[in-house]
C-alpha cells in the first residue's frame, strides 16, 4: 500500500536530525500561524501563489534561495564543527553516515535550491525590466517553473524527517549511489529533486531566450542591451543546451535503481566513467550557469556606482559569448585523473586555461569601468570590489588545478574545496547578494538598510578568507575532501580556524536577517518614491518603484546601451505620455501551483516505490496540462482609464520625490531628478 | 539638446511584444524541440558507447529483426505525409478533412508504437531485456525514450481532434495543431535516426 514507507523511516532515536525536524516544523507553524493571524491566506492565494507577474515569481524565487541558504549553511557549519573536533580519539558528534548526508545536502541544497532559484529570481526581475517588455514571453510556464523547484526543495526537507538523503555527495557518482551501495531511499530523494527542478529549470531557460529575443523594446539591438540582460540570455541558452543531458544522466541512474539495468555498474556491462562525463558535460555549463548572472550583476552595479558607461561593453559581450561556448569543452577538467591519455588531458587542460582570458577580460573591464569614475560604496558595490578581489585568487588556484600533473596530486584533496569555493561564493554569491540589495528597492519600492549591509558584507568577505584560506594549505598538506574523522594533529588548527570562519559567515547571515527585520521596519522612512534610487542607467529605474502590474504604460524606444541615461541626458526621462491605451496581460493561474503540488505527490510517491499513488500523481499532472490546453481565457486588459490613474499617482509620487530632493540631500544621488516634462 | 516628439518616446501602441503572442509560442516550441534534440543527441551518444557492452548476451545483430523495424519505419513515415495533409487540410480550413487525416495519422502511430511494444515484450521473453546488459539498457531507454515521445504526441493528437471538433479551428488551435505537427515531424527526424544508428548500423 505505501510501497517502502513505514514509520521505521522516521528517525525517531536520531536527536540531531530530531532537532532539525522540530526547527523547520517549528519555523513552518510560525509562517503559517502569522498568515492565519493577519487573515491574509486568501491575500496570499490570489496575489502571490497563483501569480505570473515575473516580478512576484522572482520575488518567491528569491524567498525560496535564501530559505535553502539558511538550510544549506546549517550543513555547511556542522560539517565545519564535525572537521574542528574529530581528530585522533575524539569522533566528534556526528556519525559517520549522517555527515555523508550533510555534506551532499549542503552541495545539492546550495547548487540547485539556493544559487538556481536566486539567478532565475533576479532574472525574473530584472531582464523584462530592462528590455521594456510588460512580462515574460510565457507567464504561466515561468509560474510551473517556480512551483516545481520549490516542491523539488521541499522533497529534500522531506528527506529530513521521512527517511534519509543521498550520502553519496552532490555529485552522486556511482558505483557509490547504485542501489548495491545505497539500497535506502537517500539517493531516490537526490534524484528526483534535481531531476523535477532540473524541468523546472530547462523551461525558465527556453522562457528567457524567447523573452530576450522576441519582446525587446524598439531600438533596443542585441549591442544595446544590458549587460545583465546579455548574460541572462547567455545562461538561459546554457541551460537549454545543457539540462537534457543532466535529465538524460539522472534518468539513466534511476533506471539501474528501479529496472536494474547497468548502465554505471560496476558488472554487467557498465561503464560509470559514462556517467561521470555525463555528469560534466552538465555540471561544468551549469557553473557558468550560476556564475555569469552574477557577471551581469556586477557590470550593472560597477556602472551604477562609478557613474560611468560601462568600459569596454563590446569586449565584455564577447567574453560573455566566449564563456558561454568554451563551457561545453572543459568538463574532463574535473577528473583528470580517470586515465584518458595525456594528449585529452592536454587539451582540456589548454581548453581551461582559454577560458580564463575571457573571464579576465571581464575582470580588466570593471576595474577599468571604475577607474577615475565617481565612486559610492553601498552594498552592492561592496559586494562587487569583495568579489573582484577574492574571485582573482580563486581563478589562479584553478589554474593550478588547470594543469593535470599538479590535479594529480590536488585532485579531491582539501585544495579543491578551498578552489571551488572560492569560485562560487564571490563569484555566483556576492553577485546574488548585490543585486539582491541592488534591486530590493525596485521590487519592494523602500530600501535595505545600507548599515546592516555593510556589516553582513565585511563578516561575509572576512569570515570567507577564514573559513577557505585554511583549506587551501590543509590540501597541499595532502589532507582529503569529505573526511568525517582523520588522524593527523597537524591538520587540526587548520580546521579549528576554519570553524572560526564559518561563525563569521554566520554572523553575515545574521546581519543580512536583521537587515531584512530593520528594513521592514523602517520602509515608511526610506521609501522611494522616484523610481530611481541609485542614479540608475537602464530601463528599469525609468518606472516607479514597484513597478505597475504591467511595468510600462507606453513602451519606451531605445536609443542608447545606458537607455535611462539617455532619455535623462535629452530631458525624455520622465515625459508624460500624450495618451494611454488598454494593456493586455496574462491572468493569474492557480494551476502551476497545483501542477507543482502534483508533482510532489509523484516525486514521493517514486521515492518510496509507492506506485498506485505515482500513477494519481502523474494522472493528475497530465490533466493540469489538458484542462490548461483547453483553457483559451488566459488573459484580459488592463482598460486605458486605469493604466492613466496609475501613472497619475507615479506622477504626483516623482513630484514629491522632487521636492524631498530639493530639501535633503540625498546619500547616493549625485545629482537632482531632471525637471519634470508635462 | 536633442529634441524628440511622443512618437520618438514611446513605441506606437499595437500590442507590441505582449505575452504568449504567437511567434513566441513556435519560437519557444522550436527551443524546446531543440533542447530535446539535444536530450536524444545524450542517448545517441551513450547508445554508440554501450553498443559494444553486451557483456556475453545478445548482440543487435543477433537480436534486431529489420523486416519488422523497416515496417515500423515505413508506419511513421506514412504519418507523418498525413500529418501533413492534416496540416493542409486546415489551411483550407477544412475542419473534418484535418480529424479524418489525424485519424489516420494517430492509426498510424498506433501501429508504430504497438510493434514496438511487441519487439520490446519479444526480446524480453527470450532474455534480453533492459536488465540484460548495458548495450541492452542503452538500447531499450534510447528506443523507449522514442517510443514515449510518440505515445504523448498520441494523446495529444486525441486531445486536438476533439478540440477541433468541439472549438473548431480557431486561431488558438491552429497555433497548437502547428505545434502538434512539428512535434511530429521531429519524432520521425530522430526516428531515421533510431533506424539507421541501432538497427542499420547493427548489421555492418
Amino acid at each position: 500500500m505505501l510501497g517502502n514507507l513505514t514509520l521505521a523511516a522516521i528517525p525517531y532515536d536520531n536527536p540531531i536530525v530530531m532537532g532539525a525536524v522540530a526547527f523547520t516544523l517549528i519555523g513552518g507553524a510560525v509562517v503559517v500561524g502569522g498568515i492565519t493571524w493577519l487573515g491574509k491566506w486568501g491575500y496570499l492565494w490570489s496575489e502571490w501563489l497563483t501569480s505570473v507577474d515575473h516580478k512576484r515569481i522572482g520575488a518567491m524565487y528569491i524567498i525560496l534561495a535564501l530559505i535553502a541558504l539558511l538550510r544549506g549553511f546549517s550543513d555547511a557549519i556542522m560539517m565545519r564543527a564535525q572537521q574542528a573536533l574529530a581528530e585522533g580519539a575524539a569522533h566528534g558528534y556526528l556519525p559517520p553516515y549522517h555527515y555523508d548526508q550533510v555534506f551532499t545536502a549542503h552541495g545539492t541544497i546550495m547548487i540547485f535550491f539556493m544559487a538556481m532559484p536566486f539567478l532565475v529570481g533576479l532574472m525574473n526581475i530584472a531582464v523584462p525590466l530592462q528590455i521594456g517588455a510588460r512580462d515574460v514571453a510565457f507567464p504561466f510556464l515561468n509560474s510551473v517553473s517556480l512551483w516545481l523547484t520549490a516542491v523539488s526543495f521541499g522533497l529534500v526537507m522531506l528527506s529530513l524527517g521521512v527517511g534519509d538523503f543521498s550520502h553519496a555527495g552532490w555529485t552522486g557518482y556511482p558505483p557509490l549511489s547504485e542501489l548495491r551501495f545505497s539500497p535506502g531511499p537517500g539517493v531516490d530523494y537526490w534524484i528526483w529533486a534535481i531531476q523535477l527542478s532540473g524541468l523546472g529549470t530547462l523551461m525558465t531557460g527556453i522562457n528567457f531566450v524567447v523573452t530576450i529575443i522576441r519582446m525587446r523594446a524598439p531600438g533596443m539591438t542585441l549591442m544595446r542591451m544590458p549587460v545583465f540582460t546579455w548574460s541572462a540570455l547567455c545562461t538561459s541558452a546554457l541551460i537549454v543546451l545543457a539540462f537534457p543531458v543532466l535529465t538524460v544522466t539522472l534518468a539513466m541512474l534511476t533506471l539501474d535503481r528501479y529496472l536494474g539495468t547497468h548502465f554505471f555498474t560496476a558488472a554487467g556491462g557498465g561503464d560509470l566513467m559514462m556517467y561521470v562525463n555525463m555528469f560534466w558535460v552538465w555540471g561544468h555549463p551549469e557553473v557558468y550557469i550560476l556564475v555569469l548572472p552574477a557577471f551581469g550583476v556586477f557590470s550593472e552595479v560597477v556602472a551604477t556606482f562609478s557613474s560611468k558607461r560601462l568600459f569596454g561593453y563590446t569586449a565584455m559581450i564577447y567574453a560573455t559569448v566566449s564563456i558561454t561556448l568554451l563551457s561545453f569543452i572543459v568538463w574532463m577538467h574535473h577528473f583528470f585523473t580517470m586515465g584518458a591519455s595525456a594528449t585529452v588531458n592536454s587539451a582540456f587542460s589548454i581548453a581551461t586555461m582559454v577560458i580564463g582570458v575571457p573571464t579576465g577580460v571581464k575582470l580588466f573591464t570593471w576595474l577599468f569601468t571604475m577607474y577615475r569614475g565617481r565612486l559610492r560604496f553601498t552594498t552592492p558595490m561592496l559586494w562587487t570590489v569583495g568579489f573582484i578581489v577574492t574571485f582573482t585568487i580563486g581563478g589562479m588556484s584553478g589554474v593550478v588545478l588547470a594543469m593535470p600533473p599538479a590535479d594529480f596530486v590536488l585532485h579531491n584533496s582539501e585544495w579543491l574545496i578551498a578552489h571551488f569555493h572560492n569560485m562560487l561564493i564571490p563569484g555566483a554569491l556576492f553577485g546574488y547578494f548585490a543585486g539582491y540589495s541592488y534591486w530590493f528597492p525596485k521590487v519592494f519600492g523602500f530600501q535595505l538598510n545600507e548599515t546592516w549591509g555593510k556589516r553582513a558584507f565585511w563578516s561575509w568577505l572576512v569570515g570567507f578568507y577564514v573559513a577557505f584560506i585554511p583549506l587551501y594549505v590543509l590540501g597541499l598538506m595532502g589532507m582529503p575532501r569529505r573526511m568525517w574523522h582523520y588522524n593527523n594533529p597537524s591538520w587540526q588548527p587548520w580546521l579549528i580556524v576554519a570553524g572560526f570562519g564559518a561563525v563569521l559567515v554566520l554572523i553575515g547571515i545574521l546581519c543580512q536577517l536583521i537587515q531584512l527585520a530593520v528594513s521592514i521596519r523602517d520602509h515608511a522612512k526610506t521609501r522611494d518614491l522616484s523610481g530611481d534610487l541609485w542614479d540608475g542607467r537602464t530601463l528599469e529605474w525609468s518606472i516607479a518603484s514597484p513597478p505597475p502590474v504591467y511595468n510600462f504604460a507606453r513602451i519606451p524606444v531605445v536609443y542608447d546601451r545606458d537607455a535611462f541615461i539617455d532619455m535623462k541626458q535629452t530631458g525624455t526621462a520622465y515625459v508624460r505620455p500624450d495618451e494611454y491605451f488598454d494593456i493586455h496581460m496574462p491572468r493569474n493561474t492557480g494551476v502551476g501551483f497545483i501542477m507543482g503540488m502534483c508533482t510532489f505527490v509523484f516525486g514521493f510517491a517514486m521515492i518510496w516505490h509507492i506506485w498506485w499513488m505515482a500513477i494519481v500523481g502523474a494522472l493528475a499532472i497530465g490533466s493540469c496540462i489538458i484542462a490548461r490546453a483547453w483553457d483559451d481565457d488566459v488573459d484580459y486588459y488592463i482598460p486605458a482609464a486605469e493604466v492613466a490613474r496609475t501613472e497619475a499617482a507615479r506622477f504626483r509620487a516623482l513630484a514629491s520625490a522632487a521636492d524631498a530632493e530639493r530639501a535633503v540631500a540625498d546619500n547616493f544621488r549625485m545629482r537632482p531628478l531632471p525637471e519634470l516634462v508635462d | 539638446m536633442i529634441t524628440r516628439t511622443f512618437d520618438d518616446v514611446f513605441a506606437p501602441p499595437e500590442d507590441h511584444g505582449h505575452a504568449d503572442s504567437d511567434t513566441n509560442v513556435m519560437f519557444g516550441f522550436w527551443l524546446y524541440l531543440m533542447s530535446d534534440c539535444i536530450l536524444f543527441a545524450a542517448l545517441f551518444a551513450s547508445y554508440v558507447v554501450y553498443s559494444h557492452s553486451a557483456d556475453g548476451g545478445p548482440t543487435g545483430r543477433q537480436l534486431f529483426d529489420l523486416r519488422g523495424t523497416l515496417g515500423e519505419t515505413m508506419f511513421l513515415l506514412t504519418s507523418s505525409i498525413t500529418c501533413g495533409f492534416a496540416i493542409l487540410a486546415m489551411h483550407r480550413r477544412q475542419a473534418r478533412q484535418v480529424i479524418g487525416w489525424f485519424v489516420v495519422t494517430f492509426l498510424f502511430g498506433l501501429g508504430f508504437v504497438t510493434m514496438e511494444v511487441s519487439e520490446f515484450l519479444h526480446m524480453v521473453a527470450i532474455g534480453a531485456g533492459p536488465d540484460r546488459s548495458g548495450f541492452l539498457a542503452a538500447f531499450f531507454t534510447l528506443v523507449a525514450t522514442h517510443g514515449t515521445h510518440v505515445t504523448v504526441g498520441l494523446i495529444w493528437m486525441l486531445v486536438l481532434m476533439v478540440q477541433v471538433m468541439s472549438k473548431g479551428l480557431t486561431p488558438k488551435v491552429q497555433s497548437r495543431v502547428m505545434r502538434l505537427s512539428m512535434f511530429w515531424h521531429f519524432l520521425d527526424i530522430v526516428w531515421v535516426g533510431v533506424f539507421t544508428v541501432v538497427y542499420l548500423r547493427s548489421m555492418v
